[in-house]
């Protein structure tokens, strides 16, 4: 009766996401007094692997065929499906990522399990029900789920439960589903990766502007101040729309949801819209040119004035601070 | 081409979120409708696909009455007929049950869906659809162009994308970059009105989770003004620890 928690990596590294997972799982197994196993897929080394014994998986079960390399959310729904009846799971935790919302449904539907997509919190649990608090109508709400259900999966949002240290002696052992055919009628052809951009989902601390910064040409100084910073970049929808940056930049309820611990944003007027994706960053600060902006009334720290003239000195100031 | 379109009539997105008292239910009072616009942007890409061919785009939506002019919406855009599946949508696996239930006793060559529905955002009817009816499914489509049967999918991962390819039949969650969504001309908004509306009785599905209770967020702190970038990274260094 483990906890059973599938982790993500990325070229044979794991994610930010996969210790967050495996952590939110060992606090699940601690209430329920009951074990964390991990569930890899792909080519990872077992340095690596054991990394997840530090955030509480006591037995990591790697399935590492040639042909699961690539993601395939069909087949990675049945791996992990035989995984959870080998481990008599009835709770399986993994990451609403972008590939956990492809691949989470498939599994519980396969379950015929309950699904608790977007949890933002632990679950509580009551007799055999389980409650879990997670967002709803793009991050304007939350809602409490109640799974009835025997079988549970739960999908985290990223950076909402931060990775807790729990050593374990870990077990390795290795699974070899044997895989359908069927399954693997997609084929991944390429894959195109930034690796010198921070993932916007995951990152820590969001620079995003919007169409107060005129043009695509003054872009460079977001990208300064982003650097300085650690930070991805974003972007408010018209400027996506108007090919200034990439769809994928966009943030807001029809864009990406954010959860940084510092949202910075420059040259956005803080339409609903763009608030709902962003209003549960820990911390937010505004600079914008007309001290009515709507983005000031949630804001925590706020600077009215030319974003061309206070992004660079801002940059400056951090960099400055770094120094130090 | 036989294209399958999924419909979600969701509160506008300017609409301001509110419960009933005990915070069980979603206050609809004085709420405008529209159609999920992850959606519309599905229906303007059948659109385009269908045009000069002999292929054809069926609406469904899983609600009660009330949901027929987002339905129309979606026939005056371009839609050949709909289906209106009767009952109120108690959840995405709810929903996907009866959107399979009903593909699986068509041909449709494509069914296209949302990424998410911007109520629940639970980005689970493309791939529960797709599990049910044992087809694959990509989320967060961000592309797609079909040829003979053979169609390729670049789909968005953190950081950069990934390009996909299978055979139709197959379930995309649609996102931003798949179409420019399309507002009806007024030939489509007269020629929806004789366009067929089926409504269908919903099939029996187990109840596997439900939701307990809303809440609204935290109204956040008065915002701190401050005149210099020196103060703010102090701040933010002090006070919101932060850097
Ligand atoms: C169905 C639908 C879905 C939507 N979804 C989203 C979404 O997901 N995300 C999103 O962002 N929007 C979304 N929108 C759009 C949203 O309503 C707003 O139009 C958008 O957020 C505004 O972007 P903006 O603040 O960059 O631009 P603007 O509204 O043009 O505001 C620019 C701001 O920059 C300030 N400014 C101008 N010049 C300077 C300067 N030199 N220095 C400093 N400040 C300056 C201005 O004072 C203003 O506040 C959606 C709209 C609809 C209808």
């Amino acid at each position: 009766m483990a906890i059973l928690v599938y982790v993500e990596n990325i070229e044979g590294k794991f994610k930010k996401s996969a210790f967050e997972v495996v952590s939110y799982a060992k606090a699940i197994a601690q209430e329920q007094s009951t074990s964390v196993t991990a569930l890899s897929i792909g080519n990872v080394a077992d340095e690596e692997l054991n990394k997840l014994a530090a955030f509480g998986a006591s037995k990591i079960v790697k399935v590492d065929q040639e042909q699961l390399k690539q993601f395939i959310n069909k087949a990675y729904a049945a791996v992990i499906a035989e995984a959870a009846s080998k481990e008599q799971a009835h709770i399986i935790v993994l990451s609403n990522s972008f590939s956990g919302k492809g691949l989470a449904p498939r599994l519980a539907a396969k379950l015929e399990a309950g699904l608790a997509d977007g949890a933002m919190e632990l679950p509580t649990f009551s007799g055999n029900d389980l409650q879990v608090k997670k967002t709803a109508f793009s991050n304007k709400a939350f809602a409490t789920e109640v799974i009835t259900a025997d079988k549970k999966v739960i999908a985290v949002n990223p950076n909402s439960h931060e990775p807790v240290r729990s050593e374990e002696t870990p077990v390795i052992e290795t699974l070899s589903p044997s895989v359908d055919a069927g399954d693997l009628n997609l084929v991944v052809k390429d894959i195109v990766r930034a690796t010198d951009k921070i993932s916007l989902p995951e990152a820590e601390i969001v620079v995003s502007a919007g169409r107060g910064m005129k043009g695509p040409e003054n872009w460079a100084m977001i990208e300064e101040l982003a650097e300085v910073l650690g930070a991805a970049t974003a972007c408010s929808k018209p400027v996506s729309d108007a090919g200034w940056r990439p769809h994928s930049e966009h943030v807001g309820q029809t864009g990406i949801v954010v959860s940084p611990n510092l949202y910075i944003a420059i040259g956005i007027s803080g339409a609903i819209q763009h608030l709902a994706g962003v209003s549960s960053s820990k911390t937010i600060v505004v600079i914008n040119k007309d001290p009515e902006a709507p983005f000031f009334k949630v804001a925590d720290y706020g600077i009215v004035g030319d974003a061309l003239e206070i992004v660079p000195k801002l940059t400056a100031a951090i960099q400055a601070h770094k120094a130090n | 081409m036989r294209i399958l379109v999924c419909i979600s009539h969701v509160p506008d997105t300017t609409s301001k979120i509110t419960f009933n008292s005990d915070h069980t239910e979603f206050n609809q009072s004085g709420v405008q409708f529209i159609i999920n616009p992850y959606d519309e942007i599905a229906l303007a890409r059948a659109v385009e696909l269908t045009e000069g061919t002999d292929g054809s785009i069926t609406v469904i939506n899983v609600g009660d009455a009330s949901t027929e002019p987002t339905i129309r919406k979606a026939l005056a855009v371009g839609a050949t007929d709909a289906v209106r599946i009767d009952a109120a949508p108690r959840d995405a696996w709810f929903v996907a049950k009866q959107i399979a239930h009903y593909a699986s006793e068509q041909s449709f060559d494509l069914i296209l869906t949302g990424r998410e529905s911007i109520d629940y955002n639970g980005s689970q009817v493309a791939a529960l659809v797709g599990e049910l009816l044992n087809i694959p499914s990509v989320s967060i489509v961000k592309k797609f162009d079909i040829q003979d049967r053979e169609i390729t999918i670049e789909r968005e991962i953190e950081g950069g994308k990934e390009v996909l390819s299978t055979q139709l039949p197959v379930v995309l969650g649609t996102a931003e970059g798949v179409a420019e969504p399309k507002i009806p001309n007024m030939r489509g908004i007269m020629s929806a009105r004789t366009k067929s509306l089926q409504v269908v009785p919903a099939v029996d599905v187990p109840v596997l989770s439900s939701i307990s209770k809303y809440e609204s967020p935290a109204p956040r702190g008065q915002v701190a003004m401050v005149d210099e970038v020196e103060q703010l990274v102090n701040l933010l260094h002090t006070k919101a620890k932060v850097l």
